[in-house]
């Protein structure tokens, strides 16, 4: 062996520091108090720093913090035993288990290192100590000393230090800047303070909890995803990955949340107006393909409710990312009159094993092998659409359209706006069991039996709401004489499966200005590398 | 001590200082619909009254293609270029 190892300066109990490299040929050993390995070999490493400290250095490394002191006692050590309580050193010189030697020469190089407490490795360093001071063998008893007795992992190694010196290493990955938040501050509340909340309490984003959910990309974390509007803050995968953090996302969701902000910072989907519009807009996420059986989203029970993590926080994910990259503050930019509950989060992923039609991402162009986001900007829902008395396909395709005549308002027709359908198992069972039942027909009966007279949208003493006499006289006799269906065109009807096996309680979300005046439904594939 | 990551995009908004008052009206003043109902009924009242009260005063008129995004960059470029002041016809 001839590496060379990492400079340190450590502090030993007394508070002296000491450098390495050193100008003479050395000895250093990581220990820890607990460690019953450790406390084997202290007495050996004793013995070597009084028969060769006055040629060879003796150094111990100690990783337990407040009992560093407990451990020098209990040895009487009279050699240095530095503190390397944050476990940097260990980090550095890249060692597996305590104890954990180094035999090194004057000029840096190390000779020979070993773990543990092989009697015979220890023999040997006694004796090129030996040799290497010019001075006669250490008194040491090694037949009282056991053979063989394996040590004790690395603290360093715990997953939660491992990944903050990971964070704090020359090589990080992070760049984003470090708040340093004071002891006497209190994490949750300040972050609070700092506007960085939805309302509810977010996940401190440590530089190692940052880096382990990085862990779940394949991206560079310095790519740059997309510009968030209003402020075109640059959403790279870090800057995602902190947002994610917060919301409470494992690794895993983290190439969701990423395709998720492309989705919706597209010119297409214009996540601007749908966070500006007074109307109260937000983003509704449906999650297709494999991805939704790997992270374990919920399709079934309560999937458009609480409960679920992936859920809950992927969603919550994307909204931080708008309010914290993009800088939509409530009061700011967010400008809605109301609101609404899917402005905290509105995810799920759709039962297409359950569906008996093709899943919504292979309808958008996908092959059902792909993993996709699809985005769609809704104002309202989910809306309830109560039928448990219809046993005839056509008549519950009927109920599911008389349930979103209120979408906008429910004399309002001929609306150039989606609606999102989320059919509940029991309603497909009804719907199917006369054999196939093709979306595109359920779609028709839908517009069907919304169809009214033009002349049911003029404005009147009940309403304002709607076409107003100037207009319909503008229109002429025979164009108020059409009836028109709730939707401009069928186009707009977007269906999906998802819900628990029991309950006859299909439910709706009410969409925005739908096209290129407002906004435009989105998929992305998801890059899962 | 606990070190969180800042989750923002980290830019600091430049700060700028109101333009200053000159105390008289003239040059060209854009109107800019946004294209919400009505927004031309204010901005039709509001010409009528500046001609009337400034008579010096060019106006342009300009509109958003919808509310529901932000105005395009070419047409904020070619206010800037064209006009001293702008006034805006938000609401409905």
């Amino acid at each position: 062996m001839s590496t060379t190892q990492p400079q340190f300066s450590l502090k030993d109990l007394a508070g002296n520091s000491h450098d390495y490299p050193r100008d003479k040929a050395s000895v250093v050993c990581f220990v820890k108090e607990d460690c019953e390995t450790c406390n084997t070999a202290a007495p050996v490493l004793e013995a070597l720093h009084k028969a060769f400290g006055d040629k060879i250095d003796v150094l111990l490394i100690s990783q337990s913090g407040e009992a560093n002191t407990v451990f020098a006692e209990r040895h009487d050590l009279t050699m240095p035993l530095l503190d390397d309580r944050s476990c940097k050193a260990a980090f550095e010189w890249d060692i597996e288990s305590v104890p954990s030697v180094f035999w090194i020469d004057a000029a840096g190089t190390v000779q020979s290192q070993f773990e543990g407490f092989v009697r015979s490795d220890w023999e040997a360093l006694a004796a090129e100590m030996s040799t290497t001071a010019g001075l006669p063998a250490a008194q040491i008893d090694w037949e009282s000393l056991p053979a063989w007795r394996p040590g004790c992992g690395s603290k360093h190694l715990d997953p939660s230090v491992y990944d903050k010196l990971r964070a704090e290493a020359d090589g990080s990955p992070i760049r984003a800047r470090k708040i340093e938040v004071a002891p006497s501050d209190d994490v949750a509340e300040f972050m609070f303070d700092q506007g960085f909340s939805d309302g509810l309490p977010l996940v401190p984003p440590t530089p190692e909890r940052v880096l382990r959910m990085l862990s779940g990309t394949h991206l560079d974390p310095q790519e740059v995803i997309a510009s968030v509007p209003p402020n075109m803050g640059i959403a790279t995968v870090e800057k995602i990955a902190i947002n994610a953090v917060m919301a409470g996302c494992k690794p895993e969701y983290l190439p969701v949340v990423i395709a998720a902000v492309e989705a919706v910072c597209t010119d297409e989907f214009n996540i601007h107006g749908v966070t500006a519009t007074t109307m109260g807009a937000a983003p509704v996420m449906i999650i297709n393909g494999p991805i939704r059986h790997k992270i374990g989203m919920n399709m079934k029970l309560g999937a458009l409710g609480a409960g679920n993590r992936a859920n809950a926080t992927i969603g919550r994910a994307l909204r931080l990312v708008v309010r914290n990259v993009g800088g939509a503050s409530t009061g700011g930019v967010e400008r809605s009159t109301l609101g609404n509950p899917m402005k905290f989060t509105m995810c799920f992923a759709e039962w297409e094993e359950r569906s008996p039609w093709a899943p919504l991402h292979v309808e958008r162009g996908f092959d059902p092998e792909d993993s996709v986001v699809t985005v769609f900007a809704m104002t309202g829902g989910p809306v309830h659409i109560v039928d448990q008395t219809s046993r005839a396909p056509d008549q519950i395709a009927g109920s599911l359209g008389l349930g979103l005549e209120g979408v906008f308002l429910p004399k309002m027709r001929n609306l150039p706006v989606d609606a999102l359908l989320v059919v509940c198992p029991e309603h497909i069972d009804t719907l199917t069991r006369e054999g196939d039942y093709s979306k595109d027909r359920l779609r028709d009966q839908i517009q069907n039996v919304t169809t009214r007279p033009l002349t049911e949208m003029l404005m009147d003493e009940n309403s304002g709401a709607g076409i107003s006499a100037a207009a319909a006289e503008a229109m002429g006799p025979d164009a108020m004489a059409r009836s028109v269906p709730k939707f401009a065109g069928k186009e707009f009807i977007h269906v999906v499966v998802a819900g628990s096996d029991a309950g006859k309680f299909s439910s709706a979300f009410h969409g925005w200005a739908t096209g290129a005046v407002g906004s435009q439904s989105v998929s992305k594939k998801i890059d899962l590398g | 001590m606990t070190i969180i990551l800042d989750p923002t995009d980290e830019r600091v908004p430049v700060e700028r200082q109101v333009s200053k008052r000159s105390g008289s009206l003239s040059g060209v003043v854009g109107f800019l619909d946004i294209s919400k109902p009505r927004g031309n009924v204010m901005l039709d009242e509001l010409e009528r009254l500046l001609a009337q009260k400034a008579p010096d005063v060019a106006i342009r008129r300009y509109a958003k293609p919808t509310f529901a995004k932000p105005c395009p960059d070419a047409l904020r470029h070619e206010i800037r270029d064209a006009c001293d002041y702008v006034v805006e016809a938000l609401a409905d």
